[in-house]
């Protein structure tokens, strides 16, 4: 446990020393923003308009919901944004010490292999948690302004947490097979878009074939959650994700020792 | 303390070491020689448990580097070629987190970091980022780093490379300060390294031992024949004609023959003779002109290019 501390604690400063988690926080934050205003002004219009119609008509103006129609579509930007970034979270995370060979104080300390690999990634869970927490801000507006139903923000927050550890749990993999980090953002990236978009081909095969694609779907899964559905299947399906990530991550890991490569 | 058995190790067609077996005592400081690719890291490797070996065994204070890792690299501290040094980090930070993952109680981890840095003269860096030291500094951080947790076995590639000379003799002190309270391997293919530093040498070439003795025993035992070296003023033919008619004489060669009727030669006896009166008195007989003549003495560098010659060949 102590080892592990000092590992997620040295990584966790790491980030914050360098600028890897300013830059990333800002333009997160940056871009999420840009997108939280065009949602909402657009909600904005359309309430307007519908209030002056049912104005014209001498009917009870309509009640539309902020849930459905604003914080939805704004959690699946969000998700998406991820997939940009959080690449760039995990990318130098094996491949920088391999690159500089401090990987071998590591591998040579008493430490295990999977107490390194656990602190890696929640040191990498640490900044992703900053940057959706950040992100709350942007509710907090809805709540003064608006009156929102907390209970789909916070189950849509939980799927975005577990989405994100899915790609950084991949992340991390890729780290570990390479030491050089833009190959393994690129490769992660791709990866991660393959299993986002891998639902949307459904439509061209068969029912059958078509479901099971759609069932390894990252995307596919989130939906329920942004609607504030918080349904076991989703999370099992996430938690796997993460858990076949972290296992090939310890199966490279101990391949490169065997191997003797870095 | 450290028992090699028959080690060896591949990385896929190529064989890094084949069969090494060797054992270094409690408190000893011994060297490992080689050329570069011999397999000196590659054993330290093995040895600190970062990659596991394909056959044979290796303990450490009594635990099986490959059964009971954690316990061996609890006890070994480890220098690899490049120091593991974070670059981001302060020289406090680094060697703080370093001595929190070799399991340093929290309630000494300050004193033992201050007493490595001490030991390695790196005190005055302490809160500058290592990415702003010199390669001699960082080298420090990374002998630091292996002496935090007051290991009972120091494993050192080539713990010199990248030192002025000034540094150089301070780390050879350190090292060999060293002794006594903890067992010590250092690898170098930098030879007076070896001689200074060690009490024992293990000579590596291509993946195998050949040779493992004092570097005073292997410079006595590999050296042969007793060879003088003499400078003389006469014809060159009639010169070496005369010598090797002299009794005792193996052979005579000549190094270098200059138009000015000055030659040198060697000359080649068997062990525990001495022909210097013998062939002084024959020079000047024959009325020739002694210039010089002195007796070589084999250095570890002989030995060492040598016992890899000898091994080339074995292998054409």
């Amino acid at each position: 446990m102590r080892n592990f501390a000092a590992i997620l604690e040295r990584e966790v400063k790491s980030y914050f020393l360098s600028p890897l988690a300013y830059v990333v926080i800002f333009f997160f934050l940056a871009v999420s923003g840009i997108f939280f205003y065009l949602i909402l002004s657009n909600f904005v219009e359309m309430s307007l308009r519908a209030t002056m119609q049912a104005q014209m008509y001498r009917m009870m103006p309509p009640k539309l919901n902020v849930n459905m129609m604003a914080i939805r579509p704004m959690l699946h930007n969000m998700a998406l944004f991820a997939l940009f970034f959080l690449p760039l979270v995990t990318m130098k995370l094996y491949a920088e010490e391999k690159k500089t060979g401090t990987i071998e104080l590591l591998m040579t300390s008493p430490v295990t292999d999977s107490q390194v690999m656990l602190g890696k990634y929640t040191a990498a869970l640490v900044l992703y948690t900053v940057m959706l927490a950040l992100t709350f801000v942007y509710m907090i507006f809805l709540f003064i302004y608006g009156k929102p139903e907390l209970g789909p923000i916070l189950s849509g927050y939980l799927g975005l947490f577990l989405l994100g550890g899915a790609y950084l749990a991949f992340g991390l993999f890729f780290s570990s097979l390479t030491e050089n980090q833009i190959i393994a953002a690129a490769s992660t990236f791709a990866f991660i878009l393959l299993f986002w978009a891998i639902g949307w081909v459904s439509g061209f095969v068969s029912a059958s074939v078509g479901r099971v694609l759609e069932y390894f779907s990252l995307i596919e899964h989130f939906d329920d959650f942004a609607k504030g559905v918080i349904d076991t299947k989703h999370i099992v399906f996430y938690l796997s994700f993460i858990f076949m990530g972290l296992f090939l991550t310890y199966i490279s890991i101990q391949s490169a020792r065997w191997r003797g490569a870095k | 303390m450290i028992e090699v058995k028959h080690l060896s190790r591949n990385f896929g067609a190529v064989q890094a070491i084949q069969d090494i077996s060797f054992e270094v005592q409690k408190g000893e400081i011994v060297g490992f020689l080689g050329p570069n690719g011999a397999g000196k890291t590659t054993t330290m490797r093995i040895l600190t448990g970062y990659i596991p070996a394909t056959s044979g065994t290796a303990k450490v204070a009594g635990f099986d580097v490959q059964e009971q890792s954690l316990e061996v690299r609890k006890r070994i501290g480890y220098m690899p070629e490049n120091p593991p040094v974070y670059a981001d980090m302060t020289v406090d930070q680094y060697l703080n987190f370093v001595a929190k993952i070799k399991g340093v109680d929290g309630k000494v981890r300050k004193s033992k970091v201050d007493e490595a840095m001490e030991k390695v003269g790196i005190t005055d860096v302490g809160k500058r980022l290592i990415k702003h030291l010199s390669k001699g500094y960082r080298q420090r951080v990374g002998l630091a780093q292996a002496l935090v947790h007051d290991p009972e076995v120091l494993i050192l590639d080539e713990p010199t490379i990248g030192l002025d000379p000034k540094q150089i003799r301070e780390v050879r002190t350190l090292i060999k300060g060293l002794a006594g309270q903890h067992t010590v391997i250092l690898s170098t293919h930098i030879l007076p390294e070896v001689s200074m530093t060690c009490q024992r040498v293990i000579i590596i070439n291509k993946g195998k031992v050949v040779a493992e003795d004092t570097p005073d025993n292997l410079t006595a035992r590999l050296a042969g024949n007793e060879r003088l070296v003499m400078e003389v003023e006469g014809p060159a033919d009639a010169v070496t004609q005369t010598l090797q008619a002299v009794p005792g004489v193996q052979n005579i060669s000549v190094d270098r023959a200059n138009g000015d009727g000055r030659i040198q030669l060697t000359v080649e006896s068997s062990a525990g003779t001495d022909l210097r009166k013998e062939l002084a008195r024959t020079v000047v007989n024959n009325g020739w002109g002694l210039l010089e003549l002195r007796p070589v003495e084999m250095s570890l560098e002989d030995v060492f290019l040598h016992l890899v010659t000898e091994e080339e060949e074995v292998a054409n």
